[in-house]
């Protein structure tokens, strides 16, 4: 990585680092959303905007990695930082396993069998055969993490939304890491190359099956993780929160955020947290609203997204 | 049997939704994710006019001929310019459009459920007890509508241009056809029927903006299952699906779980035969 | 009269242009033959006349501009166009594919008269009347092709190698109806083709194209007897 892009990084963290002592306890609750989301939105990414196979359903994972935080913490009586790799791996497995009989399905056909997938979520959520694990319609509810002891013998105050928003921003640069390094690398060739000319990708010896497959279970963990942390945050789940409109809000914010872009995913995140909050004072339904024009305004106007843009932006700023 | 008959009654609607998703296939080979949010918003209209004291069938007749003019409308204007555009742009078009009506609609309209009349009466009909009469009548309209949609496709110049743009849109304009406006057409018509579909569902179901999604997701089982590019399989596959909701909801797994049939359904078609039952094989010879 | 007069008339395939710059002109009641080997743009030339690609340059019919046009507005004007790989409607019955040939016409009885002498001249597709046409033999298919240009009433007809894949004597025979509807109903003909022999002696005039540009132009029974004509495309 480049001298420059290593100090943007930098600076970029020093801030993170200093926003929940800036700003006050709904704000540090409204950013650790925003890095739920990133998270969320990445993975979305992984899938769509790298290897190009559309889901409309994303909220699914995203729910089942909430209810697995939950169901461990609730029923089991897991520590919250543990359920985040078991929301990670179940949403791997849940996310490979929908992957494979996905792979016959093109573009459109995809995008139906998601959509389906997200509509009817919240009603296997609500079954009542499930409602001793799911808490049915009325959910679960979570006890908020405290700090750990170990901070506060170093002699270091935080309260608990603060040390939430560190716990999800550590994820959250972890997950960043990771996802980076695996797009920059081979497999995020291989899935751009399946992406743009599947067959020509296949002719070249890369197995599409098993690559396709894994977008998708790598893409359905992070939003699983995502999800747990999430849950975490909010300290409650209930069906009806992860409803169709679950999945089409992250789809705004990569459509906004920039496909194929690490970086969108947290200009994506930025937008669906704060852009709801401006348009509820105008009304109750604006958001969807606003989302819609945004989101066709931008495929139309400015398909790589507020990632793209900004990457002009800096290239013309280069070369004078 | 209840469960069959009641389940015939809901399959017309599905059948008729599925009809429209299957005729803007046929012209476009695409996806209409926004059908149900454009019935939704035609029911709505009906509504507003029912309130303001208009007759039932009045009412119904003047909310066919908007719902035919905004889909011609929503095609010129918004669908037009991503024809041919890559898949994804497709799909954030389309759900752009189910979001905005979806959201419109509860802007002028609130969330709060409305209840809609039934224009049949509530005694049962004819002495039949396995059926309300509403349930009947929807069947009936639905059969009307389907008739003549056929009659206007089979018989008439017009409804041959459209099919043959469908098909063909290169040869259609080599005899002069003007595929654009075809297409719009087929736009308004799908609309048209949406609506019908809209208003017979609406007064069992109850008038709210999310009224459609699941009832959506029905049409999409239904198109699939008789075959997304069949007319003949849309409604077949409609009743079908409304049969299986029914008896499978009744008896083996609960009203709770029913859209899950939905996606069981969309899914298992999708992967053993995306062509549906009725699909047709095209015949050409080379 | 001259009924069509192209002038300067290029065509592209995207950004690489196919025919530089030809120009011809076609006499009202004339057969004239478009030549060339594969390649030469002899297609492209009907597509470019009827707005199927991008063009530049003029296109004048009957004393009117039509480079411009929509290709639906050109086919109001009388030209039907019987395409390369004769864009028959598969899945709709043969009836119903001649039907579309007279989609742009008012006057049912004049349409229904237009019906009958079609199949008259193809007593073939008479018998395959409600058959999808898409099942019907190739032969079948070229004739359904002309049979549906003709239902337009055309004044000019534009054929895309009408006698491609036909056996010899189906050729003959579709030829010999198309002459009889040039000489008794007044209906000019661009014919491309690449059976050289059979279309200079239907035609009237021709045209040679070689890699996008007209390099011989005269009378047919001329271009017949031309040597380089001769030794190129006739085969002896």
């Amino acid at each position: 990585m480049t001298k420059k892009n290593f100090l943007t990084l930098m600076i970029l963290l020093v801030v993170a680092c200093a926003l929940p002592f800036l700003v006050s306890n709904y704000r540090t609750f409204q950013f650790t959303l925003v890095l739920v989301y990133a998270i969320a939105l990445l993975g979305l990414n992984v899938l769509t905007g790298y290897n190009g196979q559309i889901s409309l359903g994303h909220g699914a994972f995203y729910a089942i990695g909430a209810y697995t935080a939950a169901i461990l913490m609730d029923k089991l009586g897991a520590p919250y930082w543990a359920t985040l790799p078991a929301a990670g791996a179940v949403c791997l497995v849940a996310g490979f396993l929908f992957g494979l009989p996905a792979l016959r399905l093109e573009g459109l056909y995809l995008a139906l069998a998601t959509f389906a997938l997200g509509v009817s979520m919240p009603q296997l959520l609500k079954y009542h055969h499930l409602e001793a694990w799911t808490g049915g319609v009325q959910g679960i509810v979570i006890a908020k993490p405290e700090p750990p002891a170990f901070l506060r013998d170093a002699g270091l105050v935080l309260n608990a939304d603060q040390w939430l928003y560190f716990f999800a921003l550590a994820v959250t640069i972890l997950m960043f890491a990771l996802g980076w390094n695996l797009m920059r690398g081979r497999v995020g060739r291989a899935l751009i190359a399946i992406r743009d000319q599947h067959i020509a990708a296949q002719a070249m010896g890369i197995n599409n099956a098993l690559y396709k497959s894994l977008a998708f279970g790598v893409s359905a963990m992070y939003t699983g993780i995502a999800g747990a942390l999430g849950a975490i945050a909010v300290q409650y789940v209930a069906p009806d929160s992860f409803n169709i409109f679950l999945s089409l809000v992250f789809l705004v914010g990569i459509v906004v955020g920039g496909l194929a872009s690490i970086s969108g995913a947290l200009y994506g995140a930025l937008f669906i947290q704060f852009v709801p909050n401006i348009a509820d004072d105008i009304s109750k339904a604006a958001p969807w609203a606003i989302f819609g024009v945004i989101m066709i305004a931008f495929v139309y106007l400015m398909p790589t997204g507020v990632a793209g843009a900004v990457r002009l932006l800096l290239a013309r700023k280069k070369s004078p | 049997m209840f469960q069959v008959l009641a389940g015939l009654a809901t399959g017309g609607i599905y059948a008729s939704l599925a009809l429209a998703l299957v005729m803007i296939y046929q012209a476009t080979h695409l996806v209409n994710f926004a059908q149900g949010e454009m019935a939704m918003f035609s029911t709505y209209i009906a509504w507003s006019l029912i309130n303001a004291g208009m007759g039932f069938w009045p009412a119904f007749l003047l909310t066919v001929g908007i719902a035919f003019i905004l889909g011609i409308f929503i095609e010129r204007i918004v669908i037009r310019p991503v024809e041919n555009a890559p898949v994804l742009v497709v799909v954030v078009v389309f759900i752009g459009l189910l979001v905005i009506l979806n959201s419109v609609a509860g802007w002028i309209y609130t969330y709060t459920i409305k209840s809609f009349p039934s224009p049949f009466p509530a005694e049962p009909l004819f002495g039949i007890r396995y059926m309300s009469a509403h349930q009947l009548g929807a069947i009936g309209v639905t059969l009307v509508v389907l008739a003549v949609l056929y009659v206007f496709f089979r018989f008439t110049p017009v409804g041959l241009a459209m099919r043959a743009a469908a098909q063909n849109p290169v040869s259609s304009r080599l005899v002069g056809i003007r595929v654009g406006w075809m297409l719009a057409l087929g736009w308004g018509l799908a609309a048209a029927v949406g609506a019908v579909a809209g208003m017979m569902i609406a007064p069992i179901v109850y008038l709210d903006p999310n009224m459609m999604s699941g009832i959506l997701l029905y049409a999409f089982a239904a198109a699939l299952l008789g075959g997304i590019d069949s007319p003949v399989g849309a409604v077949v596959g409609g009743f079908v699906v409304g049969v299986l909701e029914n008896v499978l909801g009744a008896f083996v797994i609960g009203n709770e779980l029913k859209l899950s049939v939905a996606l069981v359904l969309i899914i298992g078609m999708l992967l053993v035969k995306p062509s549906g039952f009725f699909g047709k094989v095209h015949v050409t010879r080379v | 009269m001259a009924l069509l007069e192209v002038g300067a008339l290029s065509a592209f395939y995207g950004a690489t242009p196919v025919l530089h710059g030809i120009g011809f002109t076609l006499q009202e009641g004339s057969i004239t033959a478009l030549l060339g080997a594969n390649g030469a743009g002899k297609t492209t030339t009907l597509r470019a006349l009827c707005a199927m690609v991008k063009t530049a340059g003029q296109i004048r019919f009957a004393g009117e501009r039509i480079e411009r046009r929509a290709t639906e507005d050109i086919v109001r004007l009388g030209i039907a166009h019987v395409p390369d790989g004769r864009g028959t409607f598969a899945n709709l019955t043969t009836e119903e594919n001649l039907r579309l040939g007279a989609y742009t016409r008012r006057g049912r009885d004049a349409v229904q008269g237009d019906l009958e002498r079609v199949y008259g001249y193809f007593p073939r597709l008479k018998e395959r009347r409600s058959q999808q046409a898409g099942t019907l033999s190739g032969g079948e298919q070229q004739m359904l092709a002309v049979s549906r240009a003709l239902m337009l009433r055309p004044r000019l007809m534009l054929l895309d190698e009408p006698s491609f894949g036909l056996a010899p004597l189906l050729v003959r025979e579709l030829f010999g109806i198309l002459q009889t509807v040039n000489r008794r109903d007044g209906v000019s003909m661009l014919l491309v083709e690449q059976n050289a022999a059979m279309a200079l002696d239907l035609a009237d005039h021709a045209y040679l194209l070689e890699t996008g540009r007209v390099v011989l132009s005269g009378p047919a029974h001329d271009i017949r007897r031309d040597d380089a004509v001769r030794r190129s495309y006739l085969g002896y």
